[in-house]
């Protein structure tokens, strides 16, 4: 188990308060000009040396992403904007950090700005966070007081200026580029690319984009040192990292673990252990419901990290883990994430549109008994033909769990959906009854 | 995708009162010149407060030219995103969040509680005009499941007669106390929490 010194979110539950004056006690804002004069080289390079990889899905070394932004500002202005649009289902992470932590994020945004050379940022909450975007205004309020952003910031010679964008309730505007449409006041349609953002963004400048926890442990890195952060899980996978721990487990829980943690010790560890005991395991969704499922054999050995995970085909995503236990009906589960999906796709490319829906009809009547057994192979086939083929990840992120479910309960889908796939005119189920060999029964 | 219906009975007029539009003018500051379009979605907010919950088409005609940009714009955001009313809606906005997470952990009890107290079906005002319920996806507070939302409020760690307490106030018009139901504080694992004692304790 990491250690309480060792834990960058110290007021995860809000013991202590989140004003600016408890965050000052924590050691937010102390140093914070040091740190920027360092250079926008030197910061970078230590983020890289850190290994910090982004924390909202993809995993993309941070680092690298900062040095992609021009080295100077050119005619068009840089932005940084903040991804808080924490919709993937079983993660609550980000709600924490701008409830409690808000300076951390405050300050990791001015070092970041100052480091890609942005002068304004953008932070874009889900709109149903409204009371959490109240907190982080009323945060940004005291950091504006203090002049430790505005202009001049913390006397860096740099001015600074935070906004708040409130979004509206569609998971399509995490993506990033559907999150610069939606800024910039459309329907949240994700752009192709390239170009990328961090060349062509927020009306069309330069634009770096990165999620709330990535930002916020950025001033603690800096404090204390590349090393220290590299020094905690193992390599390319390091530092620390909220897991949402939701679902059929005894206590849920937000806890912030040391990367590379077994899944099994962080369950009964933090959440007080599955409902029903660790027999009664059925899967576990490791990183919101994007990811593929995992079956309990695979459950007892994992490790909590990327490349962990990608090992054992699936994703740490956002370490949502949402547990799912015996007495649960997986396929129902599913079924109701396809759904979620189905709602949520944007529109904007047919596979994704189409075959959101087909998945989701598919997958209810599995719950309930009324597909075929081929039908189990055609559901794979529909995954397959989404995936890949869609302008953003919306696509693989609604097909894998699909996947996930076929490649680890195939079994028992086929258990429960026995009709032959010709007609049962007893059965009385008319999109199973072939039309055409119906009319052959006439003629 | 989803279907968003427009109301059929329409207002005649609509326009910000003197508050609003200064807000307004607050929110368009923050954005770029000549980027004023940024500032639809917090328009459509404003619009919706001030109008009991729900936005109707004139809201949306008066946001365009406000904006200077075409109506349609304005018509698209409005559909697109699944926050904002385009039919009037209860004054207590019941929005039961029955995707996985909270599945498993019993929302559609909660689905019922509505069903039982507040309407029949979803999205209808309930008979006394006070409150109406939707079904929604995901609202980000999967350890706290099962949780609904009241207006802009949380109510998190329910179940079926906690929700029926809820329901017993807001039908008194006494506004609920939002937050965890279960006596835990925030997100801590309630019964079992090992980490960060001594900020507990200090």
């Amino acid at each position: 188990m990491l250690e309480d010194k060792d834990r960058i979110f110290q007021n995860l539950y809000n013991d202590a308060g989140a004003d600016i004056n408890s965050a000052l006690n924590r050691g937010d804002w102390k140093n914070t000009k040091d740190i920027c004069e360092k250079g926008r080289d030197w910061i970078i390079n230590e983020i890289k040396e850190s290994e910090l990889r982004g924390r909202g899905g993809a995993g993309f070394p941070t680092g690298l992403k900062w040095s992609f932004a021009p080295k100077e500002i050119g005619s068009r202005p840089h932005y940084l904007v903040i991804n808080a649009d924490e919709s993937e289902p079983g993660t609550c992470k980000d709600r924490d950090i701008l409830r409690f932590e808000p300076h951390k994020l405050i300050e990791g945004c001015l070092i970041a700005s100052y480091a890609v050379n942005a002068h304004k940022c953008y932070i874009y909450i889900r709109g149903e966070y409204f009371n959490e975007g109240q907190k982080l205004q009323k945060a940004i309020d005291e950091a504006y007081e203090k002049n430790f952003i505005g202009k001049n910031a913390s006397e860096l010679g740099w001015d600074f200026d935070i906004y708040i964008h409130y979004g509206a309730g569609a998971y399509i505007c995490g993506e990033e580029t559907a999150l610069l449409e939606s800024l910039e006041g459309k329907k949240g349609l994700p752009r192709l690319k390239p170009p990328f953002p961090a060349l062509i963004g927020l009306y069309g400048c330069p634009t770096i984009i990165n999620n709330v926890e990535t930002i916020a442990v950025v001033p603690t890195i800096l404090r204390r040192g590349a090393k220290w952060f590299a020094s905690l899980g193992r390599e390319k996978n390091t530092g620390t990292k909220i897991y949402c721990i939701s679902g059929n487990v005894n206590n849920p829980c937000n806890v912030e673990e040391v990367m590379g943690i077994p899944l099994k010790d962080l369950i009964e560890t933090h959440a007080g252990g599955v409902v029903g005991g660790w027999e009664n395991l059925k899967a576990v969704i490791p990183g919101g419901s994007s990811m593929p499922m995992l079956p309990k054999n695979i459950c007892d050995n994992i490790k909590m990290d990327f490349d962990a995970c990608v090992e054992n085909k699936t994703g740490l995503g956002t370490a949502g883990i949402i547990v799912i236990n015996k007495d649960q009906d997986i396929i129902k589960c599913m079924a109701r994430i396809a759904r979620f999906y189905k709602h949520e796709s944007c529109g904007q490319c047919t596979p994704c549109r189409e075959g959101s829906g087909w998945m989701w009809r598919m997958l209810e009547r599995m719950a309930i008994g009324e597909a075929t057994s081929e039908e189990v192979d055609m559901l794979m086939d529909v995954t397959k033909q989404i995936e890949g083929h869609t302008i953003c990840a919306f696509g693989e992120g609604s097909a894998w769990p699909v996947q996930g479910l076929i490649r680890h309960f195939k079994d028992e889908i086929i258990e429960r959906n026995k009709f032959d796939p010709v007609i049962k005119k007893s059965k009385n189920i008319p999109y199973l009854v072939d039309q055409h060999l119906l009319e052959k029964d006439n003629v | 995708m989803n279907i968003k219906k427009i109301a059929k009975n329409q207002l005649k007029n609509f326009e910000f009162n003197k508050e609003n539009i200064e807000l307004a003018k607050k929110i368009i500051s923050n954005y770029p010149e000549e980027k004023q379009q940024s500032a639809v979605m917090a328009l459509l907010y404003l619009a919706q407060r001030q109008n009991y919950n729900w936005i109707p088409l004139v809201a949306m005609k008066y946001i365009a030219k406000f904006l200077d940009m075409p109506y349609i714009k304005v018509y698209e955001v409005a559909t697109f995103y699944s926050m904002y009313n385009l039919t009037p809606v209860g004054k207590y906005f019941f929005q039961v969040c029955t995707t996985t997470p909270c599945m498993i952990r019993g929302a559609y009890n909660l689905v019922n509680v509505c069903k039982k107290r507040i309407s029949e079906n979803e999205g209808e005002i309930s008979k006394d005009g006070n409150s109406s319920w939707i079904e929604v996806e995901c609202l980000g507070a999967c350890v706290n499941a099962p949780m609904i939302q009241i207006n802009e409020n949380y109510f998190e760690d329910l179940d079926p007669e906690k929700l029926e307490k809820i329901i017993d106030q807001t039908n008194q018009n006494e506004a609920p106390k939002p937050g965890s139901y279960r006596r835990r504080i925030n997100a801590e694992p309630e019964n079992s929490r090992k980490t960060l004692l001594g900020n507990k304790n200090a």
